[in-house]
């Protein structure tokens, strides 16, 4: 059993940015990632000396780092929660065993996933997430090579485009799903007011643009025997090895939806669950906060404010600073919050998902069920995403709903022809991960003296 | 597919077969550099899968390393040598 003030689950911008505030507070602090080194997704691999596109993030995140690695916090990698009781108390998996964690205030900063975009074909070996590509250049420093693809719509397209060639590499072709509406230029002055995200952003198109065939359609389907070896765009075939798929990210709610009592809301501008939090990150649970994307999306650069903003209020609770303090430190981040946040309307505006596929394409698949089988069972009266796994299965399979969850969640919304409030978001159940029956069973007490680190 | 931007620095086994990687990286990773993109069948249909994700999220990627099945090849770090199949 580890006693500390504060336990952080993430450590990706928000994670690492609430780990050294809490730690200037004076708070013991134990920081977990699942990874095997910290970063997130968005700093992993993160190089002080970093130039090319996405230069500058990448030198915060080392600077992230190396005030983490200085700031005293315990930091554990390759560690995964699948639980949490009130208390509030963890259950850690690490190196095959499980560890008890005691902690006065627990920050999920658990960041966000890629949404998936199912198209005809996606489940065919060579179909990946933009992001996972992204994950192969910067860990393994992997380079895309041959007839790779890219299709779907939002930042991250242009970004890992840009960054991909500047390492030398080649991609064949980028179909682009977006479509600009009135409803997201009506956004747009209130996004200029922060220009310098839409700027870059520009500015990785046009280097994409010079060097990489753009196509502007909707019509993507995947082809191949046992694997990708076709696309047909708009109609025409092109031979392809890779495609890599994206519709933009959703916040990562598999721990908080297992918990309790942890309501979530319908963020109807990023359709996506999120949980209900105040200003501090708060849940509605006592002990428990969210920070950064898992609590809504809204980029790198503010969840790390908010991790930030967590820790003020997790050190207050436990009486390392006082009320007055807090607020005093906490206000001008919480007004630099609002100024990173500036983008969102219009990104969420310009980025609606994708409509869900036709009926042959599979929504769940672990469990292979299809769009249509989703369609016939909201005809049959099936209501909400956990009827559904008693109609079909889907969201039942290994990823528990992971990948699935917002597809099935948006096309019941659809055929039902109600908000997406109006559909319950799958619920999780603890182990959030998967755990061996010999993992569990060190759980028993003479094997649970798990040593503390990180004691201010 | 992809290629490597740094040379490998240790081989490991996939099925019967020696293929470089680098210490460290992620297995998936590994596999795909080696042209490898199938790495497993569904349970339902039989139908092929491979890596989607990288980040633990999918399942797509489960192999056995070591002779320990179900385990995620994007989390499962490359040690020199290591054994892995399908
Ligand atoms: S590739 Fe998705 S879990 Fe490994």
């Amino acid at each position: 059993m580890t006693k500390v003030d504060i336990l952080i689950v993430g450590a990706g911008p928000a994670g690492m940015s609430a780990a050294i505030e809490a730690r200037r507070h004076g708070a013991s602090v134990l920081l977990l990632d699942e990874n095997a080194a910290p970063g997130g997704q968005v700093h992993r691999a993160a190089k002080p000396d970093a130039v090319g596109p996405g230069a500058a993030q990448s030198r915060e995140g080392a600077a992230l780092m190396a005030a983490l690695r200085a700031s005293g916090a315990g930091l554990h990698s390759g560690a995964v929660l699948w639980a949490i009781e009130p208390g509030p108390r963890a259950f850690v998996l690490q190196d095959h065993a499980v560890h008890e964690v005691d902690a006065g205030r627990v920050i999920l900063a658990s960041g966000a996933t890629e949404r998936a975009l199912p198209i005809p074909g996606w489940t065919l070996p060579g179909v990946m997430g933009v992001g996972a590509a992204q994950i192969l250049l910067k860990s393994a420093g992997l380079r895309p090579r041959g007839r790779v693809w890219i299709a779907g719509q939002g930042p991250l397209i242009w970004l890992y485009a840009a960054q991909a060639l500047a390492r030398g590499g080649e991609i064949a072709g980028i179909v682009d799903m977006s479509r600009i509406t009135p409803h997201a230029l009506l956004r747009l002055p209130r996004a200029l007011t922060a220009p310098g995200y839409l700027l870059r952003g520009l500015a990785w198109m046009r280097a994409v643009r010079q060097r990489v065939p753009v196509f502007r359609t909707r019509d993507v389907v995947v082809e191949g025997d046992g694997r990708l070896e076709r696309i047909h765009v708009g109609g025409q075939i092109h031979t392809a090895d890779t495609l890599l798929l994206h519709d933009g990210v959703v916040p990562n709610t598999q721990v908080t939806r297992a918990i309790q009592g942890c309501e979530h809301r319908w963020n109807a501008a990023q359709r996506a669950w999120e949980p209900v939090l105040d200003d501090w990150g708060n849940t509605l649970i006592p002990g428990i906060l969210v920070a950064g994307d898992g609590g809504g999306i809204g980029g790198a650069a503010a969840a790390s404010l908010s991790g930030r903003i967590a820790a003020l209020e997790a050190v207050r609770a436990l009486g390392h600073l006082g009320g007055a303090q807090r607020d005093a430190l906490a206000a001008p981040l919480m007004r630099r919050r609002r100024a990173e946040l500036a983008p969102r309307g219009f990104l969420d505006a310009l980025f609606v998902p994708l409509p869900m596929p036709v009926d042959e394409v599979t929504l769940c698949r672990c469990e292979e069920v299809t769009a249509g089988s989703v369609r016939a069972a909201a005809g049959l009266g099936c209501l909400g995403t956990n009827q559904l796994k008693a109609f079909t299965r889907a969201g039942m399979g290994l990823c528990q709903g992971r990948i699935c969850g917002p597809l099935l969640h948006a096309t019941l919304a659809e055929a039902r022809g109600v908000p997406g409030g109006d559909v319950d978001p799958l619920r999780t159940r603890f182990p959030t991960k998967p755990l061996s029956l010999g993992e569990l069973a060190t759980l028993a007490p003479s094997a649970s003296a798990a040593s503390a680190s990180g004691k201010g | 597919m992809f290629e490597r931007v740094e040379p490998p620095d240790c081989t490991i086994t996939w099925q019967d077969r020696e293929i470089p990687a680098r210490a460290g990286e992620s297995l998936a990773a590994a596999l795909l550099a080696a042209g490898i993109n199938r790495v497993r069948v569904t349970g339902m249909s039989g139908a092929p899968r491979g890596p989607f994700c990288m980040m633990g999220v999918c399942f797509d990627c489960l192999v056995t390393v070591e002779g320990e099945g179900a385990r995620q090849a994007c989390m499962v770090p490359v040690v020199a040598g290591m054994r892995a199949s399908p």
